[in-house]
């Protein structure tokens, strides 16, 4: 598989997001967030400094999710809906190539937004005087992780569905991945057996986006091992592969 | 050299409600097409002709039958170098300019930079819309689109271009210029396949016509040879200086006549009772004016094949 029509898919993807407005909103949006800490923590009397890194974390975080999923459940979808897909599958490029270059531009858009909303939060931190410590770095590594995650969840929700109904499946399984650890309690105090066995289910197919959230701990200047930061990183961008790969493959079969 | 075969094509759509039969789009279609020609796809709307492009592009699978292209599979990636295409109604990225957007469509393509530049500015000069290169395409009137989606059709060169009603909904001067165009590309040595439901268009540049209706192909062969067969052509002859009334056996034999003043003007079924109406205005001491043989049109064609009662039927649902 040749990279060059991937590349050419993706920076024109890239191109179409810099040129929506959806994404300066969202952006916009998370940039507010983060001014609101600072206004938050004046209002406070102590943790001042934890206010302004707990809510510039969940800014990076709320603002990456939300463009992963309202950018991500058009990537395809919308293509279809607009019938832009006849004629690029009209020229000497694989349906795979078509999804691993959308996939990849709705990347490069991402890595952009989560550098610049790093460079506000780290701007904010200097004028305040917050100490920046290495477990915002990890805490920053992992939210970007989770963001491709749910890229390729609507990426995937997107190759069959319609961009509504890929919104809601999108936003549900988000929410059910943070939930996954209540999900095993759950399970495991059921008196029934086939509510045990659909939630054990549930909780074993859903991603367990719980287990790259290390924003609390890392407000508190508490690092994770590096062998947590791995393995946590190698979980997310196989579930984000297995996801696309799948993407391709009901792509493949699809008659427009 | 055949460019296109496509032999016993069948297609079905789920009716999309259960326990409904499904909607037979395709219906054990064939046809060919050879190099260097201009061949249009004539018929009605719902008739085939896009999901008969979309199969032949690779957007859309047949349930059975065969196409080639190149005498490769439809689908083949590496066959889609060698055709141009271009969608009915099409809706093309509206954020580009038309300069990134024929870019962005040649390096699909596989062109590089350099031969891109010279190859955007000569099409968008081509289709007339140079001094549009820099305006983003949401500002494009529904012509300009239709011709600058030519030119993405056309970006590569191909050797075979296909067209989904490339003249759909566009005003006189739009239809000459696609009409111009897709002449321009068989003097390249080109094969164009289009398909159409504007008889005038089809009959006016094409080489060959396959007519299609309710997923089936009733007709296909060159214009004229079409319009001509099995059915013996009717004349009209017109005369001064004697009245029809005068004689009767022309009356017997036309099938109209019409007189305005001292002209005249009579129908006869065919080319052998000609020389007996010209015999009997000379022998009545009339002038003959004209005598012009009726050729049918492709509409009267297309028409007929339409009303033939079992297209009547199936298009009633009886």
């Amino acid at each position: 598989m040749t990279m060059q029509p991937i590349l050419v898919i993706a920076l024109n993807t890239f191109r179409e997001n810099l040129r929506d407005k959806i994404l300066y909103n969202l952006l916009f949006f998370a940039v507010l967030l983060m001014g609101a800490s600072v206004l938050l923590a004046d209002l406070t009397i102590m943790e001042h400094h934890k206010i302004i890194k707990d809510m510039g974390l969940a800014a990076i975080n709320l603002g990456g999710v939300m463009i992963a999923t309202f950018v991500g459940i058009g990537l395809v979808s919308k293509e279809i809906e607009r019938r832009t897909v006849y004629t690029i599958m009209a020229r000497p490029i694989s349906r795979a190539q078509f999804i691993l270059g959308k996939y990849l531009g709705l990347v490069i858009t991402l890595s952009v937004n989560v550098v610049v909303m790093m460079a506000v939060f780290l701007g904010t931190m200097l004028l305040y005087r917050v100490p920046v410590q290495m477990a915002l770095f990890q805490a920053v590594e992992l939210i970007f992780v989770e963001v491709l995650l749910v890229t390729a969840l609507a990426l995937f929700f997107s190759t069959f569905t319609s961009s509504s109904l890929s919104a809601i499946m999108t936003i549900g399984m988000y929410v059910i991945g943070h939930l996954t650890t209540d999900m095993k309690g759950f399970a495991q105090n059921s008196q029934s057996e086939a509510i045990m066995a659909f939630v054990t289910g549930l909780y074993y197919l859903c991603p367990n986006l719980e287990s790259l959230n290390i924003k609390g701990q890392a407000a508190t200047g508490i690092p994770v091992t590096l062998t947590y930061q791995a393995l946590a990183t190698g979980y997310g961008l196989l579930y984000a592969t297995i996801l696309v790969v799948s993407a391709c493959a009901i792509f493949r079969k699809r008659d427009f | 050299m055949n460019v296109i075969r496509v032999d016993n094509l069948t297609k079905s759509f789920k009716s999309g409600w259960p326990g409904r039969p499904p909607v037979t789009a395709l219906d054990g279609l064939s046809l060919m097409v050879t190099h260097g020609e201009i061949f249009g796809f004539l018929g009605p709307n719902g008739a085939g002709k896009t999901t008969t492009l979309k199969i032949l592009m690779g957007l859309m699978r047949s349930d059975s039958g065969t196409v080639e292209i190149f005498g490769q599979p439809a689908g083949n990636v590496a066959v889609r170098k060698r055709i141009g295409f271009l969608p009915e109604s099409p809706y093309f990225y509206d954020y580009l300019t038309a300069g990134e957007f024929l870019t962005f469509y040649g390096q699909l393509a596989g062109l590089d930079r350099s031969t891109l530049k010279g190859r955007v500015s000569q099409l968008l000069d081509l289709v007339g819309l140079l001094d549009a290169e820099h305006r983003q395409l949401r500002k494009f009137s529904k012509g300009m689109l239709q011709r600058v989606g030519l030119a993405q059709a056309i970006i590569h060169d191909p050797e075979l271009v296909v067209l989904d009603e490339p003249m759909s909904g566009l005003d006189p001067l739009g239809r000459k210029q696609v009409r111009d165009l897709i002449l321009g590309l068989r003097e390249q040595g080109k094969t164009v396949f289009f398909s159409s439901h504007i008889i005038p268009d089809v009959e006016m540049i094409c080489d060959r016509v396959g007519i299609v209706m309710k997923g089936k192909l009733l007709a296909a062969g060159r214009v004229d040879e079409l319009v001509g067969y099995s059915h013996t052509q009717s004349v009209e002859i017109v005369w001064e200086g004697v009245s029809p009334a005068r004689m009767g056996s022309v009356q017997k034999i036309a099938t109209h006549i019409l007189q305005r003043g001292m002209r005249a003007l009579a129908v006869v079924p065919g080319q052998h009772q000609v020389d007996d109406v010209v015999t009997m205005i000379r022998s009545h001491g009339g002038r003959l004016v004209s005598v012009t043989p009726q050729k049918r049109s492709l509409e009267e064609l297309f028409l007929r094949e339409a009303k033939k009662p079992e297209i009547f039927n199936e298009a009633v649902g009886a």
